[in-house]
C-alpha cells in the first residue's frame, strides 16, 4: 500500500523496467508534486525516455508501481485512456498527424476523446496557437511547418487536453540550434504559469533556468537529485561531476 | 491515303459487338477488383500480425502468385479442375477466380506495406492523447494508410483490366476476341481490317484505363 499525499501527482514507487532480460530501470522511486518542474538529465541510453514512457503507460513495468493521483497506471487497464487525457506528452519528433491541418491536429482529441464542443475547442486552440505565435498557420499542414513550429504545435496539442502534468522528452533534440530557443521559451512560460512538468533535456542552461528540481539518472537509477543551483554548481557525486563535464570544453593548448 | 480498315467497324453491329466485348472485360476486372480489394485489406491486415503461422501461409501464397504466370493459373482453374475434379467452371467464373486470387495477393502486399509504413510513434502520440485503439485506427492510422494505398491500388486496377485480355485463351469472348472474330470474318472483303480493329481496341482500353490513371495521379499529387 502506497500512501499518497494531497499534492503528490505522480508517484513512482520502487519501479523496475526490463526489456526482455535487460534491466533498464531498477528500483526507482520518484514523486512529482503539483506545480513542480522536474528536469531529468543523464547520459544517452540511461533510461530517461523509458521512464517518461512508463509514466504514460506506453511501456509495461516489471516491478513496483506508478500511480497518478493514487490511480495505478497500467497500459493494459481500461482506465488508461482516461488517465492519459490528464497526462500530456510531447515527443522528440513532434509526431503531428500528417493528414490533418494544424487546427485539426489540436482539436481531434478534445473533440473525439473528451467529447467537447467543436466551437469551444477551436476557440481555445486558436487562442493557444496565437500565444505561441502560430495562429496564421492553423490551416496549414504539418509538412509546411519548420521543426520548431511543429514542436510548438505539438505542445499546444497536448495543452488543449488540459492535462494536469506534462511530459517532455527531449523536445528540442531534433531541432536546428536557432529553433531551440523558440520552443524552450514556450516551456519557460508554462513553468511561469505554475504547470506541473517533467522535462527530459540535454540543454543544461535551460534545465538550470526552468527546474525546481533536477534528477540525475545514470544506468537506470537516480544517482543524485536536488535544487538546480546545488546540482549544477556543486554536484555531490563523481558520476554527476563527470556527466556535467561533458558539456564543457577545455581551451585547446596548441603545441608551440 | 491507304485504307485503314476502319470501315469494317461500321458493318452490321460490329461496333456494338466490340463494346459488348469491352463490357465483358470490364465486368470480369471490376468484379475481381472488388473482391481483391476487400480480401486484400483483410489479408494485408493479417500479414502485419505477429503470428508465425499466418506469416508463413501468406508468404507462400504471395510467392505462388508472384512466380506463376496468370495464364498458367487460368489454365489450371479452367481446364485442370474439369479433368481432375470434374468441376465444370464457366470460363468467366474461372477468370474471376484467378484474377481475384492474383489481385488479393497483390492488394494484400500493398496494404501490408502501407500499414507498416505508418511509424509506431503515430500510434503512440494518439495513445498519449487518450485515444482508444479504435479511435486511433479510425482517425489516425486508416486515413493515412488509405492515402498511401489509393494511388498504388489504382495502378493495380489498371493492370488487372489490361490482363483480362488473357481470358480469351480460355474461350471468353471479350473485346480482343471480338476484334479477332471481326477481322477473320472480313479477311477477304477488308484485308486491312486488322489495323482498324486493333486500333479501336487500343482506344477502348485507353478510354477505360486513362481516367483511372488520371485519378490516381491527381490523388497522389493531392495527398503526398
Ligand atoms: N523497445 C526497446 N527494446 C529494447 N531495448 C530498448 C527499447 N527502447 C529502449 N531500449 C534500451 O533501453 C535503454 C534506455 O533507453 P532510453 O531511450 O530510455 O534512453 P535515453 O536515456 O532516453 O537516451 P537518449 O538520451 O539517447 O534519448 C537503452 O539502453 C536502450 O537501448
Ligand atoms: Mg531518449
Amino acid at each position: 500500500m502506497v500512501l499518497i499525499m494531497a499534492d503528490e501527482l505522480v508517484k513512482i514507487d520502487h519501479m523496475t523496467k526490463k526489456y526482455d532480460e535487460n534491466t533498464i530501470i531498477e528500483d526507482l522511486s520518484l514523486t512529482i508534486h503539483e506545480g513542480e518542474v522536474v528536469v531529468i538529465v543523464g547520459p544517452s541510453g540511461c533510461g530517461k525516455s523509458t521512464l517518461l514512457r512508463c509514466i504514460n503507460g506506453l511501456e509495461p513495468i516489471q516491478g513496483g508501481s506508478i500511480t497518478f493521483r493514487g490511480e495505478s497506471i497500467d497500459g493494459k487497464s481500461k482506465h488508461i485512456n482516461e488517465i492519459r487525457q490528464r497526462i500530456g506528452m510531447v515527443f522528440q519528433s513532434y509526431e503531428l498527424f500528417p493528414h490533418k491541418t494544424i487546427l485539426q491536429n489540436i482539436t481531434l482529441a478534445p473533440i473525439m476523446v473528451q467529447k467537447r464542443k467543436k466551437g469551444e475547442v477551436e476557440k481555445e486552440a486558436e487562442e493557444l496557437l496565437s500565444r505561441v505565435g502560430l495562429l496564421e498557420k492553423k490551416d496549414s499542414f504539418p509538412r509546411q511547418l519548420s521543426g520548431g513550429q511543429k514542436q510548438r504545435v505539438a505542445i499546444v496539442r497536448a495543452l488543449c487536453m488540459h492535462p494536469e502534468v506534462l511530459l517532455f522528452d527531449e523536445v528540442t533534440a531534433a531541432l536546428d540550434p536557432e529553433m531551440v530557443r523558440e520552443v524552450l521559451e514556450v516551456l519557460l512560460s508554462l513553468a511561469e504559469q505554475g504547470r506541473t512538468m517533467v522535462i527530459v533535456t540535454h540543454e543544461m542552461s535551460f534545465a538550470k533556468a526552468v527546474a525546481d528540481r533536477v534528477v540525475f539518472l545514470d544506468h537506470g537509477e537516480i544517482v543524485e537529485e536536488g535544487r538546480p543551483v546545488d546540482f549544477f554548481e556543486h554536484p555531490k557525486t563523481e558520476r554527476a561531476q563527470k556527466f556535467l563535464n561533458t558539456f564543457t570544453y577545455d581551451k585547446v593548448e596548441k603545441a608551440k | 491515303m491507304r485504307d485503314l480498315g476502319i470501315d469494317v467497324l461500321f458493318k452490321g453491329s460490329n461496333m456494338l459487338r466490340l463494346l459488348e466485348g469491352l463490357w465483358v472485360s470490364m465486368r470480369i476486372s471490376l468484379i475481381s477488383v472488388v473482391i481483391s480489394m476487400v480480401l486484400g485489406l483483410l489479408v494485408g491486415a493479417l500479414m502485419t500480425r505477429k503470428s508465425k503461422v499466418v506469416k508463413w501461409f501468406t508468404r507462400i501464397y504471395l510467392e505462388i502468385v508472384r512466380v506463376m504466370p496468370q495464364m498458367v493459373l487460368l489454365f489450371i482453374v479452367f481446364f485442370g479442375t474439369t479433368r481432375v475434379f470434374g468441376w465444370n467452371i464457366e470460363a468467366e467464373k474461372a477468370a474471376i477466380i484467378v484474377f481475384s486470387f492474383w489481385g488479393t495477393a497483390e492488394m494484400a502486399d500493398l496494404v501490408r506495406g502501407a500499414l507498416i509504413s505508418i511509424p509506431v510513434h503515430q500510434y503512440e502520440s494518439a495513445a498519449a492523447l487518450g485515444m482508444t485503439e479504435l479511435q486511433t485506427y479510425v482517425h489516425v492510422i486508416i486515413p493515412q494508410t488509405l492515402r498511401r494505398l489509393i494511388p498504388l491500388s489504382i495502378n493495380l486496377v489498371t493492370r488487372m483490366i489490361k490482363t483480362t485480355s488473357l481470358v480469351m485463351l480460355i474461350g471468353v469472348v471479350e473485346v480482343l476476341k471480338v476484334g479477332q472474330q471481326i477481322i477473320e470474318a472480313n479477311r477477304t472483303s477488308s484485308p486491312n481490317a486488322a489495323f482498324g480493329v486493333y486500333a479501336t481496341v487500343f482506344l477502348l482500353y485507353f478510354i477505360a484505363c486513362w481516367p483511372i490513371s488520371m485519378l490516381s495521379r491527381y490523388l497522389e499529387r493531392k495527398w503526398c
